[in-house]
């Protein structure tokens, strides 16, 4: 292990051992995703038949699934090649595992944390990894007075982000800005915000405590928010 | 008895949004937060941006998959079933 690694292990409180663990099994939770109700149901629909072998339930749930273990993958390796890779070694020990996953909790998450010791394993996070205390403001210091009252208030964009943008451009300027921030910030964000698991799903995938997924998932929407606020009024 | 604590100012309460949407606070300090918010339009109005930038990240479509990436997920299932043979189709 290189001292990247190392760090990088320590600062998301991976257990030293994480390169031998064995496929993670999860704890049985209630199951309340906001958004992929109906995916939920379905994934148990096709993961029996996955069982059977049938590449008509693969395909249906790689594709399902897959975009979000890419873009968790791409937080932990510098390339989209090596992404692809844990993507597939991933699903190759999610198939090799299947008769052990009791389909008692939700496919998605069991997948995301095999996916995360994968890429461990592969011990190419290099040095990328960020201390927590590098984490800055959610507001620009410059944007408050002495006494910490705003100077420089938020301006009111809300209801027409999307008229004055439009809804194309929107989606880019998320887009970009998750791709600037740093890895393990977009992680979170993503996890959460986009691919809908909850907090503890989240901690469960990336082996972290519930304040240091709220500290990165606070950096991360404070970037987003500014990200907005300056796509909006660039227009 | 209890202690003064001083009441927070704008700076403090853009640092303690995530906590109070992940109901995270202790009941005091949720209760100087809203105390805040009541009388400070402007963080009344970062509050509604950080749920309406959580709700625009929310619509993010994900990418499909490229024929490639279908080929190798086809050779990766067939490369399983050879491993187990009889046990599946």
């Amino acid at each position: 292990m290189t001292a990247g690694v190392i760090a990088a292990a320590a600062v998301w409180g991976a257990p030293a051992s994480a390169h031998r663990r064995e496929i993670p099994r999860l704890v049985v939770r209630q199951h309340h995703d906001r958004r992929n109700l109906a995916p939920v149901d379905d994934d148990a629909r096709f993961l029996e038949r996955l069982r059977a072998g049938d590449e008509a339930a693969f395909m249906a749930l790689v594709a399902r699934h897959n975009d979000a273990m890419l873009r968790l993958a791409s937080t932990f390796v510098s390339s989209r090649a090596v992404a692809e890779e844990v993507v597939q070694d991933t699903w190759l020990g999610v198939l090799r595992g299947i008769d052990r996953f009791e389909g008692r909790s939700s496919l998605k998450t069991w997948l995301l944390a095999i996916l995360v010791n994968r890429a461990r394993t592969a011990g190419v996070r290099e040095a990328r990894s960020v201390a927590l205390a590098d984490i800055g403001p959610a507001v620009d210091r410059a944007r408050f007075d002495a006494g910490g009252g705003w100077s420089a208030p938020p301006e009111h964009w809300i209801e027409n982000a999307e008229e004055r943008l439009g809804a194309a451009a929107l989606a880019p300027a998320i887009r970009e800005a998750l791709e600037r921030m740093p890895p393990r910030q977009r992680a979170v964000v993503t996890l959460r915000d986009v691919d809908g698991l909850d907090s503890d799903e989240v901690c469960e995938v990336l082996s972290l405590s519930q304040v240091n997924q709220r500290v990165l998932l606070h950096r991360g929407r404070s970037l987003l928010r500014q990200a907005l606020e300056d796509a909006v009024g660039e227009v | 008895m209890a202690l003064v604590r001083h009441e927070l100012v704008c700076q403090e309460v853009v640092e303690l949004v995530t906590d109070y949407l992940e109901d995270a606070l202790s009941r005091r300090d949720r209760r100087r937060f809203e105390r805040h918010l009541a009388g400070c339009p402007h963080c009344t109005e970062y509050l509604a941006q950080i749920r309406e930038t959580i709700r625009l990240t929310g619509r993010l479509v994900p990418a499909d998959l490229s024929p490639q990436m279908r080929e190798d997920f086809g050779e990766l299932l067939r490369r399983w079933r050879d491993e187990e043979p009889g046990t599946r189709r």
